[in-house]
């Protein structure tokens, strides 16, 4: 908690039609800082991640990334700032190995022989080097989050957002998405998006609890697991939680 | 293998073209003429569509004009570097301008289709409506639907025209270099991003790509690529007419892009050819309809062989071959 605020979200909020899927979240993130956001399902994690991308125009409130509003720009220009994403269903480029798929990651900051060498370095990381040239419409689930976490590793945003990164995976895999997370994190600030708990304790240093479209908690994992409104929330109490 | 075996291909092609007018009669040299400079307009979309995922049907239009904007050229500045630079610049100009329009207004993908052979068809009325006298561009009068005749012939710097057996190694050289170039651009930072373009808009914008531009750029280069078949065309036949705006004309290109096969470059080429030259062979018999007999081929395709014959060979050779994975990916490289 010792870096400067580097992303920054105020009154932030998006509505379809009549439905408010993201209220108006006040959100904070930091240079270094690895953060996790738990919510039941609907509750506006991925609209809130599409909106800190461009991907969505927001309704109200704005975004500032190192103190400069995002608000006009697309989603390539905020990728370029350095905003990354890895979005909830993987989005790869189907037709091209996984080596190209990371190369047009590390491509966009890099020029000549320092692309093959991060390449080579992140298909390490992924555990993919056997798998280089495999077209990733042909991978299994579990290695296309790893390939798109990968491309993560490849940009090396400053603010890496990961919407689900462990989804579908095995124990056993999801071991291996901690630690690519958390190599992630070494160049990045992230910001996670998952259901498990489990995997919440394994990486977690602070947790952001959304609940339809609003931030209702927020703490370590130990004072998040204690709130009421939380395990409210997820034990599916709905009266108690203050919707 | 494919990094030994694709240049000495091409070059042996290049080799072969070079040599065969001096083994064909003038009229086979004239009609093969034809057919490769079609390849060049075929060549243009397998880049475009193909390597680029835009939908154009309507790479007719900027043939067309590279054929007029020679005759004009032509006529005026007379056959030299000054009128095949006019021939390239204005369809590359009129492919970057509607380009313009459609990427940057984040047009879908079937309106592209659609508003491209739109423009062509409106090309071809615009172009068919000016017949009178007052319809000239300096000193070329456009013609009309009868077309503009007695085009001027590149010729060299001594001012002698070049000969049929010239242009058609001209039309090799395009062709072969054109290959060349687009490979060697695929490979570039550019050339990679209007890949990854097609395979997923929105992976390569959340990677920082600017998706509009990288269309533009692909579908100019197509449009610049299209524009130099039309001069080409125009050098051969030394005549223009509106036809090459037809439906007709744009459907064909169509046909052997996918019959080829679109995701190679040779594909597209070796279609055109075969079929071009199978369509003079059908016409010469009065048994079958030649556009029905396309028309049975195009579903057949689409049907049976979606990828093309190029694609649907290699796939076969390297399976029997046994080349593990590595090769497969290197079909997208
Ligand atoms: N494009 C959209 N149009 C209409 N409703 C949407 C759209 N995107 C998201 N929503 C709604 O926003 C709410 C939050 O969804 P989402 O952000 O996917 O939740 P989470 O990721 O937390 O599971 C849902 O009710 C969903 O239906
Ligand atoms: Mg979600």
């Amino acid at each position: 908690m010792s870096g400067e605020i580097i992303l920054q979200a105020r009154g932030l909020g998006i509505s379809f039609g009549g439905v408010d899927a993201v209220k108006a979240v006040d959100f904070e993130l930091r240079q270094g800082e690895l953060r996790c956001l738990i919510g039941p399902n609907g509750a506006g994690k991925t609209t809130f991640f599409r909106l800190l991308s461009g991907q969505y125009t927001p309704t109200r409130g704005a975004v500032t990334f190192r103190g400069k509003p995002l608000a006009g720009l697309k989603p390539w220009q905020i990728a370029r700032l350095g905003i990354g994403i890895k979005t909830q269903v993987p989005s790869l480029f189907e037709g091209l190995s996984v080596q190209e798929n990371i190369d047009m990651a590390a491509r966009r900051r890099l020029r000549g022989k320092a692309v093959a060498a991060v390449v080579a370095d992140v298909l390490d990381h992924i555990g993919l080097g056997d798998l280089r040239h495999r077209p990733c419409g042909e991978l299994a689930h579990g290695q296309r989050q790893w390939v798109e976490l990968g491309q993560m590793l490849a940009m090396k945003p400053a603010v890496a957002l990961l919407d689900e990164p462990a989804a579908g995976m095995t124990h056993q895999e999801s071991l291996r998405t901690v630690q690519i997370i958390r190599d992630i994190t070494q160049h990045s600030a992230v910001i996670v998006v998952e259901h498990d708990m489990d995997f919440i304790r394994l990486i977690g240093d602070r947790v952001t609890v959304f609940e339809r479209g609003a931030v209702i908690a927020e703490g370590s994992f130990t004072e998040i697991s204690k709130d009421p409104q939380v395990r409210a929330a997820y034990l599916g109490r709905k009266e108690n939680a203050d919707a | 293998m494919t990094r030994v075996i694709q240049p000495a291909l091409l070059f042996a092609a290049l080799v072969l073209g070079l040599l065969a007018p001096g083994w064909l009669e003038l009229f086979t040299i004239y009609e093969f003429t034809a057919y490769l400079i079609m390849a060049v307009l075929a060549l243009s979309l397998a880049f475009v569509w193909g390597k680029g995922g835009i939908m154009c049907l309507g790479q007719a239009a900027f043939f067309g004009l590279g054929a007029y904007a020679w005759a004009v050229g032509a006529i005026n500045f007379g056959p030299g570097l000054a009128a095949l630079a006019i021939s390239v610049a204005v369809p590359a100009a009129f492919a970057a301008v509607l380009g313009y329009f459609m990427f940057y207004g984040r047009i879908n993908d079937i309106y592209i289709g659609v508003i491209t052979l739109a423009v062509t068809l409106i090309l071809f009325n615009l172009i068919n409506s000016t017949s009178g006298p007052q319809y000239r561009i300096g000193s070329a009068l456009l013609g009309g639907f009868n077309g503009m005749t007695g085009i001027p012939t590149l010729a060299w710097p001594n001012g002698m025209p070049l000969d049929p057996a010239e242009i058609f190694r001209l039309t090799v050289i395009v062709i072969v270099a054109s290959i060349v170039a687009i490979t060697l651009y695929l490979k570039t930072t550019p050339g990679k991003t209007a890949i990854a373009v097609r395979e997923n808009e929105v992976r390569a914008e959340l990677l920082g790509y600017n998706v509009a531009q990288s269309k533009l750029i692909t579908f100019t280069l197509g449009g610049a690529l299209a524009g130099l078949g039309g001069c080409l065309f125009a050098n051969w036949g030394a005549f223009v007419s509106p036809t090459i705006f037809s439906l007709v004309q744009s459907a064909q290109i169509i046909i052997w892009v996918i019959v080829g096969g679109r995701g190679t470059l040779i594909g597209p080429i070796l279609g055109c050819i075969a079929l071009q030259w199978a369509t003079t062979k059908l016409g010469t018999q009065q048994v079958v309809q030649v556009n029905l007999v396309l028309g049975l081929v195009l579903a057949f395709f689409v049907l049976v062989v979606p990828q093309g014959i190029v694609p649907m060979v290699t796939g076969l050779l390297r399976r029997n071959s046994r080349t593990g994975p590595k090769a497969e990916a290197e079909q997208n490289a």
